[in-house]
């Protein structure tokens, strides 16, 4: 009991260490969550299935193979052979899911670089932030089936243009929450480094910059997998077959006599979504250096 | 010379026409330590601020170091300290003291030694390399005031630093402040609404009217230096912080306030 009351008392007095511990034991039980709700989606889907099968129900759509492929068997096409005498399908989306990965990232970068730029340039001007913020906005009204065919046309088809498709998705949120983030340093801290007299690149790299980083995460989460659908999109109008896109458009059109390759294709490029979102994450936590919110 | 000469000086902000100073003369000699008190609305803070460039007056001029207001924050002429912390929270405590010298483009090997000194000056050793949020409140002043004193400013600007403090906290960073003062031997502008710090803290308290904000008088504190914690409990002190009291009082009936605010001008 004392060595219980003395533990609590150091935990108290030395947050850094707690705080570590604390994501020690979170790991193992977040694993545990992930595990738990898998099983729990996975017998959802199959309970679903069998009721519908079961009472013939049509509403809203009848249920069997086609529709509703059962959850092994699209697991099992993983370890299949694509296409008579090809190689076996997990490789076959492995191989798209780089090519597409690639696109997705060199978009992302270039997406996020543009719109942090975008932000630095629009926070320091009130007229620039007048000028050119409704047409930032008005840029993702137009959709991007309209937008790709052009970039192909100016770039012409290839794995960059596909990247540039995937950018134009990517821009836009980490612009107007990097520019939200620029200007929510405290009042005070800019009198502070008025006291100083510090430079506008200053106070731009010292305060603006630092107080913008969570904003700036949370759009890059948002990008993250945007920029992948956006290169998944981008393939179909540039007619790349090496990447998910590809790959989607291909089983699409053998759906009714192999419905589960389709369904394989969405696990993996919702698995590329989910690396992507990580590793802004993981980024995150290594850069963002920020008070603990208190739980207790 | 005067640290802080301030001559003819009026603010009045334009929106709903507030008359926030008016009429303000004040030197400050080197080695002061100068409190503004007064009611809220006296306009302390604000004279606090023009004195720090950081408000433009409407009328009068403010030199500081024999130089305008403006050069002299230009010069780096002056540390602050507000009445929160104002730490950076993704810096380092060491990091945060270190803020101005970066400002300035110290070089990394002096900016470390100095952190170091300010760090021992404020009896933080150790703490370095914690982040704001692990320090208690009387800690995270102790980073703002170190921070303030690192490039050596000759004067020291500051605005209701331990309002937000408890008393028992309070009372042991005034005694540690006039420490500092005394090592430093900077000069000092304090705004406070604290009577007993004022006195306490003091060699001079100028005590401010609201609507327009004025000099109502000043009260030369002559207690003995150091102060230590008898220094409260010596007679003197009730005396002065009675006669900063009984103009605080003056302040509130109008007439009396007017009277002595033209006495100042």
């Amino acid at each position: 009991m004392a060595q219980a009351g003395h533990a609590a008392a150091f935990r108290r007095e030395t947050p850094a260490r707690a705080f570590s511990r604390e994501r020690v034991t979170g790991a193992g039980f977040r694993a545990g969550v992930i595990a738990v709700t898998l099983l729990a989606l996975w017998g959802l889907w199959e309970l679903y299935r069998f009721i519908w099968v079961e009472t013939g129900w049509t509403w809203p759509f009848p249920v069997n193979g086609t529709t509703m492929p059962h959850v092994h068997t699209i697991f099992k096409a993983f370890d299949q052979q694509s296409r008579f005498d090809g190689p076996l399908l997990i490789s076959v989306l492995l191989r798209a899911a780089l090519f597409t990965g690639k696109e997705a990232l060199v978009g992302f970068l270039m997406g996020a670089s543009i719109g942090f730029v975008i932000a630095v340039g629009l926070v320091h001007s009130r007229l620039a932030q007048r000028a050119f913020l409704p047409y930032i906005v008005a840029s993702q009204t137009i959709p991007m089936l309209a937008v790709a065919p052009m970039v192909v046309v100016w770039l012409q088809a290839g794995w960059l243009s596909v990247s540039v498709i995937a950018a134009y998705l990517t821009f836009f949120p980490v612009a107007i929450n990097t520019l939200r983030g620029l200007q929510s340093a405290d009042p005070r801290a800019h009198e502070l480094l008025g006291t100083y007299a510090a430079s506008r690149w200053k106070v731009l790299w010292h305060l603006r910059v630092p107080a913008s980083l969570p904003y700036l995460f949370s759009a890059l989460k948002v990008s993250a997998t945007a920029s992948v659908v956006g290169a998944i999109i981008g393939e179909l109008p540039s007619s790349i077959e090496g990447g998910l896109g590809g790959a989607i458009l291909n089983f699409n059109q053998y759906y009714s006599l192999v419905p589960q390759n389709l369904w394989a294709t969405n696990l993996i490029a919702a698995a590329l979504g989910i690396i992507f979102f990580l590793g802004v994450v993981i980024l995150e936590k290594l850069v963002v250096r920020r008070a603990p919110v208190q739980t207790a | 010379m005067s640290v802080v000469a301030i001559h003819g000086l009026t603010k009045t902000f334009p929106k709903g026409n507030v008359t926030a100073l008016q009429n303000i003369e004040l030197e400050i000699e080197t080695g002061e330590f100068v409190s503004l008190i007064g009611p809220s609305g006296c306009g302390k803070s604000t004279l606090l601020r023009v004195i720090g460039d950081l408000i433009q007056p409407s009328t009068g001029t403010v030199d500081v170091n024999g130089k305008t207001a403006h050069q002299g924050r230009l010069d780096h002429d002056y540390g602050i300290v507000f009445q929160d912390s104002v730490l950076f929270d993704w810096r380092t405590v060491a990091k945060n003291i270190s803020l101005p010298l970066e400002m300035l483009d110290w070089d990394r090997s002096k900016r470390k030694e100095r952190v170091e000194e300010m760090l021992r000056l404020v009896e933080l050793q150790g703490f370095g390399d914690h982040h704001p949020w692990q320090l208690s409140g009387g800690m995270q002043m102790r980073v703002a005031i170190a921070r303030a004193l690192a490039f050596e400013p000759p004067l020291l600007l500051m605005d209701e630093p331990f309002g937000a403090l408890d008393e028992m906290t309070r009372e042991r960073l005034n005694i540690e402040l006039l420490e500092i003062w005394r090592r430093m031997a900077s000069t000092v502008v304090f705004v406070t609404h604290s009577i007993s710090e004022a006195v306490f803290l003091s060699t001079r308290v100028v005590v401010m009217s609201p609507r327009p904000g004025r000099i109502a008088g000043v009260v030369d504190v002559d207690l003995p230096q150091p102060r230590t914690v008898d220094t409260r409990e010596d007679p003197h002190f009730f005396e002065l912080v009675t006669a900063v009291r009984e103009l605080l009082r003056g302040v509130g009936a109008d007439e009396h306030g007017s009277v002595r605010a033209e006495e100042s001008a």
